[in-house]
């Protein structure tokens, strides 16, 4: 079965993920291999994932951890009086 | 030797914090403080409110550790909580927020991607520019608050399709296709910005050094 771009469109999460059944993967990868539009989707869409993943993108705030561990101390030091 | 506290399971720490070693809670909730904090993000948009917001949920976690189901996850109770305080926060605030929180009107039109010959990939080592970070940032913060919160656990905090469900207490098939529009809008608007920061092509061929 031959589909066109927008449905292929359609598929690009599920296919980047591997979830789409058998079938439909090897239609979209047949799609894939003969339009350059596609693939360049794919591949584009591929890369931003790969780059908004990387640990410099979304940093905690410079100190966060010793701010957060510092307000826990206050909550864990009394023996605790759990309701 | 004892073993050190990182070789523990959630589940045996869990069980020591319970049994009145508090001090193991440090250790418990160091590798969720950067998971928190996205979520916290996420909603509040606000690095000093999203801190504050981490801070009160890691604190309820603990008042609440004894209700936590061992056999669930960790993670993503510590994200419901998170949720939890972000949502009440905001709803305390009194700016009236437009956007529903739970569901987009568009949700069945298709996005359309940008559309390009060829693609040529931006290596990691693009992220050392500030320009890139910034840019990649200011895009995923942008996008419409259903769509941000999946990609945000899916994507930046690798969580799975079944996780992402559990946090945000919404369906399987519901993270698949947030996941998907978001994606693809992120791709519609990043390709171009992105494919801008990259050195001009009619230069490749010119020797530099
Ligand atoms: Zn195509």
């Amino acid at each position: 079965m031959v589909i066109d771009c927008k449905h292929v469109w359609g598929y690009i999460s599920e296919y980047i993920d591997g979830s789409l059944s058998e079938e439909t993967r090897r239609m979209v990868q047949n799609h894939l291999d003969h339009c350059e539009l596609c693939s360049a989707v794919l591949d584009s869409t591929r890369n931003i994932i790969i780059l908004t993943a990387d640990e410099r993108v979304f940093e905690l705030p410079a100190g966060f951890s010793e701010r957060l561990h510092a307000r826990l101390d206050e909550e864990l030091r009394p023996p605790s009086t759990s309701p | 030797m004892q073993p050190p506290p990182t070789r523990q399971s959630e589940t045996e720490i869990i069980t020591a914090i319970l049994a009145g070693e508090t001090q193991l809670y440090h250790e418990l909730i160091r590798p969720h403080e950067r998971t928190v904090y996205m979520m916290a993000l996420s909603f509040m948009k606000n690095e000093a409110e999203a801190e504050d917001v981490a801070q009160e949920a890691f604190l309820k976690a603990f008042r609440a550790l004894s209700t936590f189901r061992l056999e669930s996850q960790f993670s993503t109770w510590l994200i419901s909580i998170t949720l939890n305080e972000a949502r009440s926060r905001l709803r305390k605030q009194s700016n009236v927020r437009i956007q529903s929180l739970d569901e987009d009107p568009d949700e069945d039109r298709p996005i359309s991607p940008a559309l390009l010959r060829d693609w040529r990939e931006i290596p990691s080592e693009a992220l050392e520019r500030m320009e890139v970070r910034t840019i990649l940032q200011q895009a995923v913060s942008a996008l419409p608050e259903i769509y941000r919160q999946v990609f945000l656990l899916r994507d930046v905090e690798e969580l799975n399709v079944s996780e992402t469900a559990e946090a945000l207490q919404i369906s399987v098939p519901a993270v698949k296709v947030r996941l998907h529009r978001a994606r693809l809008m992120l791709q519609k608007q990043l390709t171009p910005l992105l494919k801008a920061t990259q050195p001009a092509q009619k230069r490749r061929w010119i020797p530099w050094s």
